[in-house]
């Protein structure tokens, strides 16, 4: 039987700034003024979210940095108390029943904590004897993920001296060691070459094949498109899209986006390319022209024509197929890459 | 309470300090050493102190170590495994209420400074030579070791989740060093009479209870702090100290 996680109306207000190597850019301070007058900072990571993960899906939280992703993680794996809102982990309250949530997640976080004091074999051994596993089974298991993971040949070393992707790929071995029912990984192919990416892949597909849960988060969005079964689009700490890829997709008006350059203001041309056939919006800031329409290049030469009509000239074109970027794109006019 | 978690958490820490035996060792030893050498030997030998001096140190030496490799093994750790390498992240994850864990680290932290008290006595003992030692009050001598190592583990404890990566230096200069000073381990704390102020404020030190406790239990002539109270004042600050530990440590593993 898979296992679902289940988020209410999470909100979180961090009271401190972020710690130093936090590695999260674009956090926004509000300096509030206590009652005695005393600085104090609120910044507001989550603002209201809710999740239904379902059992036995690959979910993916999708949003450009500073979203709240991590700190969704964060309260969905016990290590961030909600200021407000409930989480559950199957029927485990995950703040109240914290032990038995535990039990049944396996966490992959963002920032590498491996246990440097020990060699990779004796990380994945040590993590499955925190979870009861008898010595015999915990070997066997060890053994068999090193290998799936390519670290055989470095298993007796310190960890110490991997390189960011050995590490990586050790902790998603750590988080499977105990063989949990809901998998999170936080980012889990950051900083990976292509080859590492797509073993990671394949191991994050087999392992949903097996029944379980994953819940990953990503700013990438072929990663989101390419594993999830449904995909939660958050930004400054809110929902604003949820679906399938292929819905989610089909959801921005006209699907294909160009995005436009002319060599002066384009206020005057708006009204032109509205007329255009196929073109469903268009969305003018000073030399830019973002323009959606169902159909990408066969547009261009009509749009060269109104832009020499009304005297403006075109110096670049973009145009990208439907994707979740264009989705993200539409919904917050900003990129998710920024 | 999950036993089976709490001894594999218990077994990595004594993992890891097996593989760090000899600089361990090292780090506990050569301090205490180097005091005993200096000051049980060259000072009286030389005459500058009396030979009875020897009795009065050799307590005091034991207090320090078991006291500096408790808070030592426990905070250093702490510290670093929260801030920089976020080790102790995995732990956190383990299925148990991470207060277990902060147990955990003060019985580790206590069996340490226990060793160490193990190793310093007679190293010390031999050093010095011939120090008369009473072993009449065993058990109270017992109940004060104890209360000493619980003492320096959970001070151990508060300190390495409430002090940052960056602070380390000054835990040394501001916190340790005063503390070793007035801690009453190189002289007795009747000493300080003619210090009245001096001498009330030092009580505030754990340290003094350590030392005097000692002093009392294993060479009861020498003038000393009651051995009834200084159990009282080491079990109050026991207490204290674990519910402080254990406070911060929730603060620390939770955002
Ligand atoms: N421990 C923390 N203390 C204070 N602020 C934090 C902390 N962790 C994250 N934040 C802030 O909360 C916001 C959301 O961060 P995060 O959840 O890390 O987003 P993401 O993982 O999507 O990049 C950011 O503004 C970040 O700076
Ligand atoms: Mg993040």
């Amino acid at each position: 039987m898979g296992v679902g996680v289940r988020a209410q109306e999470l909100r979180k207000v961090y009271s401190s700034p972020p710690p130093m190597a936090a590695g999260s850019a674009g956090f926004s301070f509000t300096a509030v003024r206590g009652p005695k007058g005393k600085q104090k900072t609120e910044i507001v990571a989550l603002d209201g979210l809710s999740l239904d993960v379902r059992a036995g899906e690959v979910f993916g939280l999708l949003g450009p940095n500073g979203a709240g992703k991590t700190t969704t993680v964060g309260i969905l794996t016990t290590r961030v108390k909600p200021t407000n809102g409930s989480a559950w982990i199957g029927e485990y309250d995950v703040w109240r029943e914290q032990v038995a949530a535990k039990r049944l997640i396996g966490v992959v976080q963002q920032r590498p904590n491996l246990d440097f004091s020990l060699t990779a074999r004796e990380i994945l051994e040590f993590h499955a004897a925190y979870f009861g596993i008898g010595r015999v089974e915990r070997t066997r298991v060890a053994a068999e993920l090193l290998e799936r993971f390519q670290l055989t040949e470095r298993a007796d070393q310190m960890v110490r001296g991997f390189s960011g992707g050995m590490m990586q790929r050790l902790s998603i071995a750590r988080a499977m060691m105990h063989d949990p029912k809901v998998l999170f990984l936080d980012e889990p192919s950051a900083g990976l070459d292509p080859q590492t990416r797509l073993l990671l892949w394949d191991i994050i597909r087999e392992y949903n094949r097996a029944g379980k849960t994953i819940l990953l988060t990503t700013h990438n969005m072929e990663e989101a498109d390419a594993l999830c079964h449904r995909i939660a689009i958050v930004d400054h700490g809110k929902l604003i899209a949820l679906g399938s890829p292929a819905d989610l997709k089909a959801s921005i008006p006209g699907g294909y986006l160009l995005r436009l350059r002319f060599t002066g203001p384009a206020d005057g041309l708006a009204g032109r390319l509205r007329e255009l056939a196929g073109v469903s919006e268009v969305n003018v800031s000073g030399p830019s022209v973002d323009l959606y329409a169902d159909r990408g290049g066969p547009l261009a030469p009509a749009i060269v024509t109104a832009a020499s009509a009304a005297g403006a000239e075109l110096c670049d074109v973009h145009i990208s197929e439907p994707s979740l970027e264009n989705l993200f794109l539409h919904h917050t006019g900003r990129s998710l890459r920024d | 309470m999950n036993w089976k978690t709490f001894r594999a958490m218990l077994a990595r820490d004594a993992h890891v300090a097996r593989r760090n035996f000899i600089p361990m060792v090292l780090q506990t030893m050569l301090q205490p050493m180097l005091f005993t050498f200096v000051f049980g030997q060259v000072m009286t030998r030389s005459g500058m102190m009396a030979s009875s001096y020897k009795m009065i140190l050799l307590p005091g030496i034991m207090a320090v170590s078991m006291v500096m490799t408790g808070i030592m093994g426990v905070a250093m750790p702490l510290i670093g495994e929260f801030q920089f390498t976020r080790e102790i992240e995995d732990r956190l994850l383990a299925p148990i209420k991470i207060e277990w864990l902060a147990v955990e680290k003060v019985v580790a932290g206590m069996v340490q400074s226990l060793a160490s008290g193990a190793v310093v006595v007679p190293a010390a003992w031999l050093v010095l030579g011939n120090v008369e030692l009473s072993f009449a009050n065993a058990w109270m001598f017992a109940v004060i070791v104890m209360l000493v190592a619980l003492l320096s583990a959970a001070g151990g404890l508060t300190l390495g989740c409430s002090v940052g990566q960056t602070q380390v230096g000054l835990l040394f200069s501001l916190v340790l060093a005063p503390m070793i000073m007035f801690g009453c381990a190189y002289y007795p704390w009747s000493s300080l009479a003619s210090y009245p102020i001096l001498q009330k404020l030092v009580l505030v030190n754990p340290l003094v209870y350590a030392s005097e406790g000692l002093r009392g239990t294993l060479v009861p002539d020498v003038p000393h702090i009651s051995v009834a109270v200084v159990i009282a004042a080491l079990a109050a600050m026991d207490v204290a100290l674990v519910l402080l530990g254990l406070k911060q440590f929730r603060g620390k593993a939770m955002s």
